[in-house]
């Protein structure tokens, strides 16, 4: 089955991107649903503990599509890792391996850093910054935010708004101070 | 896209403004919503299989070492803005027969605030949000408290949006 040993193969950008960007009419033109993941952070907090907090009284029930998307997200995932997986390693740019090496991450085989994301890391210092405050702003800044990679940087740039253009470019340099400024000093601390 | 306001009708602003909105009129059964499962199925798999999950390509984004996620965010949106100008063009219908709704986005200064915040967490934890569920899926359980947390952002959000500069 050579079909099989290509598609678990990597994929390259020019496969994956226009997957992606196919996203966006298909949810439109089967549901009329605009592309957008953040969106089921709220649902889960309207469905969950709304706690009469006026932003989350709303019939997330009409929404639950979005929460149908991310668990087929979820299961994706289970499935491309299961049954698709790479045989080989990630391959790594050389110059990223020097520079996070030097900050000390040692594991470079995975799609994940087990310095960092091993399971044994959730209760220490290392899980308090890279999985709770991370994700934290994740929730936090994507909701101020309305909206994250998928709702602003392909939905909204898909449907030509500024604001989603303004939104866009803080994504990244917020990423870029995390990643050159930031970060050598969190390293520092393990 | 002036001339496209003809043909498309723009909702106004209401009460509840969801940011991905379901604007089906008609009401969906459940087994209906199987067309979503599948469609963030097969999301998921291209997440994991381009390697979007990554930590370390996240990282290469942002240290500029590497064109792929480049590649993917730029191709996406290339093709997503195609779809959106062809479906606004020839005002092509959803499945059952609806005219498709956009939503014009206001701008509010939480995009770069909310943004900034956004895009510190996306280096750290090397993930928004989409990847998230795919990692999870992939066995790194760690990452449930990653996603615990960014529900926990999320309600904290709602719980002082009144306060915050929007």
């Amino acid at each position: 089955m050579e079909i099989i040993e290509l598609i678990k193969k990597p994929w390259p950008w020019y496969v994956a991107g226009p997957l992606i960007g196919l996203t966006v009419p298909t949810l439109l033109l089967i549901g009329n649903k605009s592309f957008g993941i953040s969106s089921s952070l709220r649902h889960i907090c309207a469905a969950c503990m709304p706690a009469n907090i006026s932003f989350f009284k709303y019939d997330w029930k009409k929404e639950i599509w979005n929460l149908v998307f991310v668990l087929g997200v979820l299961i994706g995932g289970f499935l491309a890792t299961t049954f698709l997986a790479n045989p080989d390693s990630i391959v790594i740019s050389e110059s990223t391996i020097s520079d996070l090496k030097a900050l000390g991450i040692q594991d470079f085989s995975g799609l994940m850093p087990a310095d960092i994301f091993a399971t044994a890391n959730i209760l220490s210092l290392k899980g308090l910054i890279f999985f709770v405050i991370g994700g934290f702003m994740v929730g936090f800044g994507t909701r101020w935010a309305g909206g994250c990679t998928s709702g602003h940087a392909i939905m909204g740039l898909s449907n030509l708004q500024v604001p989603s253009l303004i939104a866009t470019c803080c994504f990244m340099v917020g990423g870029f101070a995390m990643t050159h400024l930031l970060m050598p000093y969190i390293f520092k601390l393990f | 896209m002036a001339n496209s306001q003809d043909t498309i009708t723009y909702t106004q602003v209401e009460e509840f403004v969801c940011d991905s909105p379901n604007d089906m009129k008609k009401s969906e059964s459940v087994l209906s919503n199987l067309k979503y499962l599948i469609v963030g199925i097969m999301f998921g798999i291209v997440f994991v299989k381009a390697e979007i999950i990554s930590w370390f390509r996240i990282q290469e984004m942002f240290r500029l070492h590497s064109f792929h996620m480049y590649g993917v965010i730029g191709s996406a949106v290339v093709v997503g803005m195609l779809s959106v100008f062809i479906i606004k063009k020839f005002n092509i219908k959803t499945i059952s027969g609806e005219t498709v709704q956009f939503h014009p986005k206001k701008f509010q200064r939480g995009q770069i605030y909310g943004g900034l915040i956004f895009g510190l967490g996306w280096a750290i934890t090397g993930a928004c949000p989409g990847p998230l569920f795919a990692q999870i899926g992939s066995g790194f359980v760690a990452v449930l408290l990653t996603l615990l947390s960014a529900i926990a952002g999320t309600w904290v959000y709602g719980y002082f949006r009144d306060r915050l500069p929007n």
